[in-house]
């Protein structure tokens, strides 16, 4: 999202030639216009809304305009945020940690031990292949696995492994980064394998004449050349976990809170002044976030 | 999770009005006045209803039309949702199909008007529940939200509540029933007598509640009224202090992880029974049917305590009027008339017209699911499809035993947002 939000000011920000008024001059702006419309009428001005409604009061049936900071005194003010946003970024630091992991050794092993470009085209399919059913019912499928009578606890107790079910495998956190790493890690593994394939194999070779040992040539050439894929993942993944609900209700089977979760159920319940306020203080910790990142990997120099 | 069923014809509701109002003016002119429904079929006016889904059944806007000529449009909305709509857009719909606390809620708004009592055919063989807040002479008023308490207005245009019956009728009962645990047999190993039992140690990780905030408070008293460890003056209409005590205890009670989950929707609730991740949990009358419907063990255990009951009827919207409301007072009349109050009480919810249903009914059906007795035969649901075999009991027993033992009625509280809030806190704690 933010990368598609550069790009036109990339475009608009080329020195105009100032002679004169000509057609070569407004070209930029006609280019970016449609893309710019369609970003200003369903990202921009919803968000514009959130944050005026965000300020409105309200009752169980209607919302009044008005200018009240109570929405966020409530929000801010309320030990069940703090704790929430705690939560919900424990979830994102794990998840993050963990996709992070598995998505850079997938891919490296797609991008350096696979020899054949056909073979590794077949195996990246292959890793897209679960996102051809919804991701509602890959999360769900795991209850029958991890539940009490589930496959893994029948198969455990059978075994005589364990005398009885374990009982955090489900509705538990355990459960919920269980899932979130099955959903996510391909938004990990994307990214860095494209930043992988484009790594010159001649400063592989260098290093190794230079004579660098393997772990060498990973730490010192390979990771630091695919940090931009790697921002990228961390900015997908960072942000579908903090915007998560479903998975952390399902999962979780009601015991734990997310910050989207809590949203949800002031929507459900009719207060959606409190809840716009709740959407804005997430999206400029969300920002503050990519930004941070942006920081730290700079995505558009590397790329 | 919001459902919508909408039962259309093609023909605009505005050429239906019109036409509906010609044939009425036409009828009035040349004083052929007999009865409504002859009426009715030659005109095709529609009523739109919305509601809570429990009693949207696409069967009775089929029915209606067959019997009435009426068009129903029907659309189902949650509880909160429909408390909204009847406030926001009250000319969006005709009829409001909403529970009694929705009324508390939203009557007092002024966008639905009283009935006059004495155009309602059927007033008189209700249930005295809805007028008296008594099943029987003798019985107990229950907490929270009774229905009767709300049930009438002082006057015609009056929006507040009157203390006893008068001729302003602010709803018709329809739709009611009694709530309580539902367990599974097979594996409680015991008898289950009391709300407490929820937090049996023998029950740890295998319990559940369900996260709706209005109805989970309510299940949250019950339980902690059985413990012994309070009293409330009104289960129904808490006192901040008696929020912060239900909500605490709970909060101890699952951090010491006596829940497996916290369920919001009806098939949550049938998954997590029919897979025994739970065993006993709070619960509706149609979702422990499923559960059973699986060839798995589920009861509706009565418990010592009572129940937890809730009720819907139909309301007019304020904008009826002439043709349309002589329209909405003779589908009310209808809908009293039996033929919905048998289609009900097979599905294991009551009607409000007892007397009318029982024409309806075989004598078995009605024997298994009023009178408490054992079915002679095969019961089936109003789909034909078979719910009990020959010789099963209906959990609780006859219709005196099982809604005379209400304790508390689903309600709104003065302190509801408080309640919430709190609420947020127990499911983050």
């Amino acid at each position: 999202m933010t990368v598609a939000l550069e790009r036109p000011a990339i475009a608009a920000a080329k020195p105009a030639r100032r002679r004169r008024f000509s057609l070569s001059a407004v070209t930029p702006y006609l280019q970016s216009a449609p893309l710019a419309l369609i970003l200003g009428a369903f990202l921009l001005l919803p968000i514009i809304m959130i944050v005026v409604v965000s300020f409105w009061d309200y009752d169980f049936a209607a919302m009044y305009p008005d200018f009240l900071t109570t929405n966020y005194s409530d929000v801010l003010g309320s030990w069940v945020t703090w704790k929430t946003y705690l939560n919900t970024i424990k979830f994102a630091v794990i998840v993050w940690a963990l996709t992070l992991f598995i998505g850079f050794w997938v891919a490296y092993f797609l991008a350096f031990h696979i020899r054949t470009t056909a073979m590794q085209m077949v195996l990246f399919l292959v890793c897209t292949v679960p996102f051809l059913t919804s991701n509602i019912i890959r999360m769900i499928s795991w209850i029958p696995v991890l539940g009490r009578n589930g496959l893994i606890n029948s198969t455990l107790v059978h075994l005589g492994l364990v005398p009885k079910p374990i009982e955090w495998l489900l509705y538990s956190e355990f459960a919920v980064v269980l899932a979130m790493v099955h959903l996510y890690t391909l938004f990990m593994v994307t990214p860095i394998f494209n930043t992988l394939m484009r790594i010159d194999r001649s400063l592989v070779e260098a290093a190794r004449d230079a004579g660098a040992s393997g772990w060498q040539v990973l730490w010192n050439v390979i990771i630091p050349l695919a940090k931009p894929g790697m921002a990228i993942g961390t900015i997908f993944v960072v942000t579908l976990v903090m915007a998560d609900f479903s998975t952390v209700q399902v999962m979780s089977g009601g015991q734990s809170a997310s910050v989207a979760l809590m949203m949800k159920n002031q929507m459900s319940l009719l207060q959606y002044p409190a809840a716009a306020a709740n959407a804005v203080v997430l999206l400029v910790l969300v920002l503050l976030m990519v930004a941070g990142i942006l920081r730290i990997v700079d995505i558009r120099r590397e790329l | 999770m919001t459902k919508t069923t909408e039962t259309k014809t093609g023909i605009s509701r505005r050429s239906l009005l019109k036409t509906g109002a010609a044939a009425v003016g036409f009828a009035a002119g040349s004083g052929v006045i007999t009865g409504f429904p002859t009426i009715w079929a030659q005109s095709n006016i529609t009523l739109r209803q919305f509601g809570t889904g429990v009693s949207n059944l696409n069967a009775i806007a089929d029915k209606c039309k067959a019997d009435l000529g009426i068009t129903l449009e029907m659309t189902a909305t949650d509880s909160d949702a429909a408390a909204q709509r009847a406030v926001t857009q009250p000319d969006s719909y005709d009829i409001a199909d909403i529970e009694y606390w929705i009324c508390k809620k939203v009557f007092p708004s002024g966008v639905l008007q009283p009935m006059d009592v004495s155009k309602l055919k059927y007033y008189d063989e209700l249930v005295p529940l809805f007028k008296t807040g008594k099943l029987t002479p003798d019985s107990v008023i229950a907490q929270g939200t009774a229905p009767h308490t709300v049930g009438y207005v002082e006057a015609q245009d009056s929006k507040t509540f009157a203390k006893a019956p008068t001729n302003w009728f602010t709803m018709v009962p329809t739709i009611y029933n009694a709530d309580t645990l539902g367990i599974r047999p097979d594996l409680v190993g015991r008898d289950i007598t009391t709300w407490a039992d929820i937090l049996d140690p023998a029950f740890k990780g295998k319990t559940a509640i369900l996260n709706i905030p209005s109805i989970g408070i309510m299940d949250a008293a019950m339980i902690m009224e059985a413990t012994g460890n309070i009293k409330y003056a009104d289960k129904g209409n808490m006192t901040k202090d008696e929020i912060d005590k239900t909500i605490d205890f709970l909060i101890k009670a699952k951090q010491a992880g006596q829940f497996r989950a916290f369920w919001k929707s009806f098939d949550e609730s049938v998954n997590l029974m029919a897979s025994g991740e739970v065993v006993i949990q709070s619960m509706w009358s149609p979702a422990v049917a499923a559960v059973r419907s699986k060839g798995i063990a589920c009861r509706f255990q009565p418990l010592k305590e009572g129940y937890r009951s809730w009720g819907g009827g139909l309301g007019l919207a304020a904008h009826l009027k002439g043709a349309e409301l002589d329209a909405a007072y003779e589908y009310i009349n209808w809908y009293t008339s039996g033929w919905v109050g048998g289609y009900l009480n097979r599905q294991g919810y009551y009607s409000a017209n007892m007397v009318s249903a029982k024409k309806f009914m075989s004598e078995d059906e009605w024997g298994y699911w009023i009178e408490g007795k054992p079915a002679k035969g095969e019961i089936k649901a109003p789909d034909g499809t078979v719910m009990e075999k020959a010789g099963a009991v209906r959990d609780g027993g006859s219709f005196e035993e099982r809604m005379g033992k209400v304790a508390c009625w689903n309600s709104v509280m003065d302190e509801d947002r408080y309640m919430v809030k709190r609420w947020n806190e127990f499911i983050a704690a």
